[in-house]
């Protein structure tokens, strides 16, 4: 490399060679839970060493403001982390992404506001502030609604603006546009900004129009975006660290969409712009019309407990209604008690169970459920015909039977659980709403199927209660 | 930048999203929220960045995009790492001895 145009001492450089290496050895233990954990603490490591070869580098000239930064930001990230309940995860994760992407673009934007004389910047350098700002802000807002919604400040059922495509797409061309003429001129700050409103903007009415239950999408999404605009940082001050580090989430961030996406069926565009789950729910009475109609069996606790005191096997699926209930203690209690009765029990976990890839998985460990007893869809779901019974608590769509064999449901094809092969299901339920794809659930109609209404931790209570009768 | 070093970043680009790839398809289920809070606190790398800012460029301007800019970075990679450390911390096997 030119002498002038090096901005960091090969000292600095070397250190990030080593801090790359152990983010990496990071990544590669968590492959196992027993190594995740110094996993981690080797990546927070490999963090540790760029930072203070960052810090010491001799271009480096005023401290204050980068201790100031430091000491807030650990502060609040420090508060924050130990502060948050475990069902809160979901946001946490989101609003640490939109932060990080805020940071990015922040970092790119300062390269062309802080020049005086513009005339040097190189069109890579333009270019890529244009994408740090674009990606780094709409994942900054992105975050925030996914954020909002998360936790209940902002609607969680998809909001549809009129002629939402039709702003998207002027947007979008507008947002390009200002990318141009920036690239064209970098002394045309007044583009930046502009830019900046407007990537602003789209990241809100990217994910305003997206439910709930879509949520594991977006989060792995959004945090696929935040590592892209620390990459596209990383070319604008052309650090190698930032590429590195942040190609690193990018990909990680686009393998967990995939899996998501994979495991609803659907296309990532039809998860992005489809606004699904709102055609039923706003459809009128008719499809709750039809539930009322058709018989289910209901059932109380003292029953369903004689079900559960007599099986050999019984399997758990979770879903959002258990974080929702915050049931996890509980149900580990009822897990034990049918251990001690000498009864098989294991966990069936749907990849988008709850809001966020591995929610179920977190919570579950929470209340000091073994990681073994957790099993996926394909390790899991050809032991349901041998199981005598199948407990949901809080899950729906993820059970329908629907999605085997009826092809005009809208949730056709997506991989379930099968429970309904068990030889009986217990659903806990607050009531036969439908789930969140508006659609009608088979498995709640079916000849082996009971239904245990009420809150779902109040009905495991229950089923601990009667349990004890036994 | 020069073309050479505009190919050298992107080569780098490129190879580390494929080590990123295949890293990550090996993660279980069962951990991918502690791998997205863990890769979210990697993300925060562009602290580095922000240091440069905060540190160099001067002037009101360098100072409060530095201050916001490392502020942000610093809750991202703070909060990112302990909040992977506190769920991890509670991952356990059914043979192990109970905490």
């Amino acid at each position: 490399m030119d002498e002038s145009t090096q901005i960091l001492d090969n000292v600095t450089l070397a250190a990030y060679i080593v801090a790359s290496v152990l983010f990496i050895i990071g990544l590669l233990w968590l492959r196992s839970p027993e190594t995740a954990r110094a996993g981690n603490r080797l990546s927070a490591l490999g963090m540790l060493i760029a930072i203070v070869f960052t810090v010491i580098d001799r271009d480096i000239v005023s401290y204050e403001w980068i201790i100031v930064g430091f000491i807030v930001g650990a502060l609040l990230g420090a508060i924050a982390a130990r502060q948050v309940q475990l069902t809160a995860m979901p946001q946490m994760v989101a609003i640490f992404n939109g932060f990080g992407g805020a940071a990015s673009a922040v970092v790119a934007a300062a390269q062309i506001l802080s020049q005086n004389d513009t005339r040097d910047v190189d069109t890579v350098v333009s270019v890529t502030v244009a994408l740090s700002v674009l990606i780094g802000s709409l994942t900054l807002t992105g975050s925030l609604i996914a954020f909002g919604k998360l936790q209940g400040i902002v609607a969680t059922q998809p909001v549809l603006i009129p002629l939402r495509h039709v702003v998207n797409v002027v947007l979008a061309i507008a947002g390009i546009a200002m990318a141009g003429l920036l690239i064209y001129d970098a002394n045309l700050e007044w583009a930046l900004v502009a830019m900046a409103v407007v990537a602003l903007i789209i990241g809100v009415l990217i994910v305003i129009p997206i439910g709930g239950a879509d949520m594991p999408v977006v989060i792995a999404l959004l945090n696929s975006y935040s590592g892209l605009a620390a990459a596209a940082t990383g070319f604008v001050i052309d650090n190698p660290m930032l590429i590195i580090a942040g190609s690193l989430v990018g990909a990680s961030g686009l393998i967990l969409t995939r899996i998501m996406t994979r495991a609803m069926n659907r296309s990532l565009g039809n998860v992005m712009f489809g606004g699904f789950g709102v055609a039923d729910s706003t459809g009128g009475t008719a499809p709750g019309a039809t539930d009322t109609d058709r018989p289910v069996r209901s059932v109380n606790a003292a029953e369903a407990a004689i079900l559960l005191g007599y099986a050999d096997s019984v399997i758990f699926v979770p879903g959002y209604g258990l974080a929702v209930a915050q049931a996890q203690h509980q149900v580990r209690d009822l897990a034990d008690m049918l251990k001690e009765r000498g009864t098989q029990v294991r966990y069936a976990i749907h990849p988008v169970a709850g809001r966020m890839p591995g929610h179920m998985n977190v919570l579950l460990a929470e209340a000091d459920v073994p990681y073994d007893e957790l099993k996926d869809l394909d390790e899991i779901n050809d032991d349901f015909r041998r199981a005598d019974v199948a407990v949901v608590v809080g899950a729906n769509d993820v059970t329908n039977p629907a999605a085997r064999t009826d092809r005009s449901s809208p949730i056709y094809g997506m991989p379930i659980l099968n429970v309904d092969q068990a030889r009986s299901a217990i659903v806990l339920k607050r009531s036969m709403a439908s789930g969140f794809a508006g659609v009608e659930n088979e498995l709640f109609h079916m000849e082996n199927t009971m239904m245990l209404f009420g809150d779902a931790r109040a009905s495991v209570e229950d089923l601990l209660t009667e349990m004890k009768e036994l | 930048m020069s073309i050479e070093e505009l190919l050298i970043s992107l080569a780098v680009f490129v190879l580390a999203i494929f080590v990123g790839y295949l890293t990550i398809t090996r993660v279980p289920p069962t951990l991918h929220t502690p791998l997205m809070s863990g890769s979210n606190a990697i993300s925060g790398i562009v602290i580095v960045g922000a240091i440069i800012v905060a540190g160099t460029v001067g002037g009101l301007l360098g100072a409060i995009l530095g201050v916001v800019a490392v502020t942000l970075a610093t809750i991202n990679v703070v909060g990112g790492y302990l909040v992977t450390d506190r769920m991890l911390r509670m991952f356990h096997r059914s043979d192990d001895e109970r905490r």
